[in-house]
């Protein structure tokens, strides 16, 4: 059994140290298409830990019994169930949020994340560690997208959380919303942003010339 | 990982025992929830046509007020008959499990609002004021391709069938801020008031650049051409002689 040092390390680890999107760039596709409204962002992070983190458990815990020749396969199939599990969920107790939320949770199977600390960790690593490991990506991926979405949603619609916080012109209001942030690629320009405020304060992170 | 693992035996049993594990789950999840999704999908459709009957739900229980304000009817698209869903024949209900509804496929110049099949039966909702007996709406269900998906709305109309009292984009995949405007309130109530047809039928509701509200006619968003011209389509299509056309003059005769 690994020290409790090393847990945390492996929890905390990719939330800042290691971020899978803002360092390892995976997992971008989801972060420009949900981050429209902070509700479904929350929504769908909720959907990737749940995921995430028993997609590494139940693959570290069959690693040792996986032919090697079809374990993306193997892989697959457990993260596919896993996100339907999680469609089904949402349309029975989320149903609003499901409707919105449906094509991009059903998005999940492709997210690099998951297949990524599959691939990478759970593997190789014991079921708690990779339990703990993927709570810890999503934790990082969650850092990043409510990031993202706090920016979109309230500079694009106004509103935090669907609540309206800056009265719109098209309202009767004051603020002009910034059409782009609205729209899907300006998630690019936030992602950026974070990134560059994350090396800022982690020069380590920062890549040698080549 | 040990050599005994790449052996074609241990393959396969690895693979049928995932299979199976994984199928067991997934069904399980997907029949244990169904009553639940059910209901909430109901519930959100009673919702939907309370909302586009502009009658006020807030704060009360949705179930009880559709009961008492909303009657369904299924009405046959070829004959326009009208038959209350609730009276529905057991036998023609049957018939429906078995094969599927009766659907006809559009041709192209028919099919303006990208609908691709016409079926026989589609809903027909009639909402009453508070007496329950005087008629307030006449809500039909309408559909019609926008820039990423079907777009299905319900359209409601006075008690004349000609006039717009109420329109409810309830299920899109338009661009959220762009053509996701659809739902906006603000939008859609552009609409309330207008002329859908005239007493001959002849459509008379448009969505436009530019427009005229004089002259029935509503402004297309801004930014969402090809939803705009989407939602344009399905009115000219499902108020046409091909759709409810023939079944709103008889609803104008007063032959209901």
């Amino acid at each position: 059994m690994a020290s409790a040092k090393e847990m945390k390390q492996v929890l905390f680890g990719p939330i800042f140290a290691n971020n899978p999107i803002a360092l390892q760039i995976l997992g971008v596709c989801s972060a420009l298409a949900v981050t429209g409204s902070l509700e479904n962002t929350f929504v769908m992070c909720l959907a990737v830990t749940f995921v995430l983190a028993l997609s590494n458990f139940s693959i570290s815990l069959i690693r040792n019994h996986i032919p090697s020749s079809v374990r993306i396969i193997v892989q697959m199939t457990i993260i596919a169930s896993l996100v339907i599990v999680v469609d089904q969920l949402l349309k029975a107790f989320a149903y609003d949020i499901a409707q919105e939320l449906s094509v991009f949770v059903g998005l999940i199977i492709t997210n690099c994340i998951v297949m990524g600390r599959a691939e990478a960790f759970a593997m190789k690593e014991p079921p708690f560690k990779s339990l703990l490991d993927g709570v810890g990506n999503a934790l990082g991926y969650s850092v990043v997208l409510l990031t993202v979405a706090f920016f979109r949603e309230l500079f694009g619609s106004g509103s935090l959380f669907g609540i309206q916080i800056l009265p719109l012109v098209t309202e009767g209001g004051w603020y002009t919303p910034v059409g782009l942030l609205v729209l899907p690629p300006s998630a690019f320009f936030i992602i950026g942003g974070f990134i560059w405020v994350l090396r800022t304060f982690r020069t380590e992170q920062v890549e040698a010339k080549e | 990982m040990s050599n005994k693992n790449e052996t074609l035996g241990k393959t396969f049993t690895v693979i049928i025992a995932l299979c199976l594990v994984c199928s067991i789950v997934v069904s399980g999840a997907a029949v244990g929830l169904k009553d639940r999704q059910e209901a909430n999908a109901a519930l959100a459709m009673q919702r939907n046509v309370l909302q586009t009957a502009g009658i006020d739900t807030r704060g009360q229980d949705i179930p009880t007020i559709y009961s008492q304000r909303v009657r369904e009817f299924r009405l046959n698209l070829e004959t326009n008959e009208l038959t209350s869903a609730g009276e529905d024949d057991l036998a023609e209900a049957a018939d429906v499990e078995n094969q599927g509804e009766v659907k006809r496929r559009l041709g192209g110049s028919e099919d303006i609002a990208g609908v691709r099949d016409l079926e026989q039966r589609t809903m027909f909702y009639i909402a009453y004021e508070e007496d329950g007996e005087t008629v307030k709406a006449y809500i039909l269900p309408v559909r019609g391709a926008g820039l990423w998906g079907m777009m299905y709305a319900l359209l409601a109309l006075e008690p004349d069938a000609q006039t717009i009292a109420g329109l409810n984009f309830y299920e899109h995949a338009e661009t959220p801020g762009l053509g996701g405007e659809i739902t906006n309130p603000r939008w859609v109530n552009n609409f309330i008031g207008k002329q859908a047809v005239d007493e001959d039928g002849n459509i008379l509701i448009r969505v436009t650049k530019g427009a005229n509200p004089e002259n029935n006619e509503v402004d297309a968003l801004a930014g969402a051409t090809i939803t705009s011209n989407g939602v344009d389509n399905t009115f000219q299509f499902w108020l046409s002689e091909t759709a409810y056309g023939p079944f709103l003059r008889t609803l104008r005769e007063g032959e209901l």
